[in-house]
């Protein structure tokens, strides 16, 4: 298949991205150049120094709310890609509201307890919705320990499962890089099984 | 009871138990979690409520911090 074609496809979708931190900031700018039609970004944070390890912005950017820079950075790269940017504190109220309509949400948070409200939430007031969450990326090397694991049609777990995050064992670029662009690839995998679906209906 | 936990069958000596009773007895100590079980995720609040049966599928994953 072209990827005039996959990129046509794409174009229909809208996809959740629940943080632009490390994995969101990266796994929405490869979702952008495969031509993903809509992006409902939420951050509340603003760029800081120390992101600049892993997170894709850049050094002028310091200061700026994530969600803005990050929507100059994709309308950069793919102008077509439209970002709907939410600056706000995700809680189990405003999850459903900020991510309705979205075919399929990306989780892409730091915090173990942002990940486990967006999960609980989306899962149980989304049902139906695939979400792919990232877990287990810190530190480097030791490629082979990330995988992408199916729990079942609605849930999905990119990362090594077992790796936590912290000031001895910081998350960096490569391997948050990995997860990010692994949780994007499983996006378009799904997307473009719905694809093969239409053409058989 | 035989339960199927992350696609293994796993025995347990009971005819029912609790979520927690399941981690207490695997000895599964690390709090960040996901359950799920037969396909409906488990608030953690509902822990100590809600029953595994024989038969049923459930699905565990760890929530690590970073990203």
């Amino acid at each position: 298949m072209k990827f005039s074609e996959i990129k046509a496809h794409l174009g229909k979708f809208r996809i959740g991205i629940a943080g632009a931190g490390g994995l969101g900031s990266n796994c929405a700018v490869a979702l952008a150049r495969s031509g993903v039609g809509t992006l409902v970004i939420s951050d509340f944070d603003t760029v800081e120094p120390a992101n600049l390890n892993r997170q894709y912005f850049f050094t002028n950017q310091v200061g700026k709310l994530k969600t803005i820079a990050l929507k100059e950075n994709i309308s950069r790269i793919n102008p077509d890609t439209v970002v709907i940017a939410h600056a706000e504190k995700l809680d189990k109220q405003n999850i459903p509201v900020i991510f309705e309509g979205c075919d399929i949400l990306v989780e892409a948070f730091d915090s173990d307890l942002m990940k486990e409200i967006l999960i609980e939430t989306v899962q149980i007031k989304m049902p139906g919705i695939p979400l792919i969450i990232g877990s287990g990326l810190a530190g480097w090397g030791n490629n082979s320990t990330i995988q992408c694991r199916k729990i079942d049609d609605t849930l999905y777990v990119c990362g090594d499962e077992s790796t936590v995050a912290d000031a001895d064992l910081p998350p960096m670029a490569p391997r948050v890089g990995i997860v990010a662009n692994m949780q994007a690839n499983m996006v378009i995998e799904i997307l473009m099984k719905k694809r093969l679906e239409y053409f058989q209906e | 009871m035989k339960i199927l936990l992350n696609n293994r069958e796993e025995l347990f000596d009971k005819e029912r138990m609790t979520v927690s009773e399941m981690l207490e007895l695997k000895k599964f100590s690390f709090r960040m979690r996901i359950i799920k079980i037969n396909g409906v995720l488990i608030p953690r609040d509902n822990y100590d409520s809600v029953a595994i049966s024989d038969g049923d599928v459930v699905q565990m994953l760890y929530l690590m911090s970073g990203g």
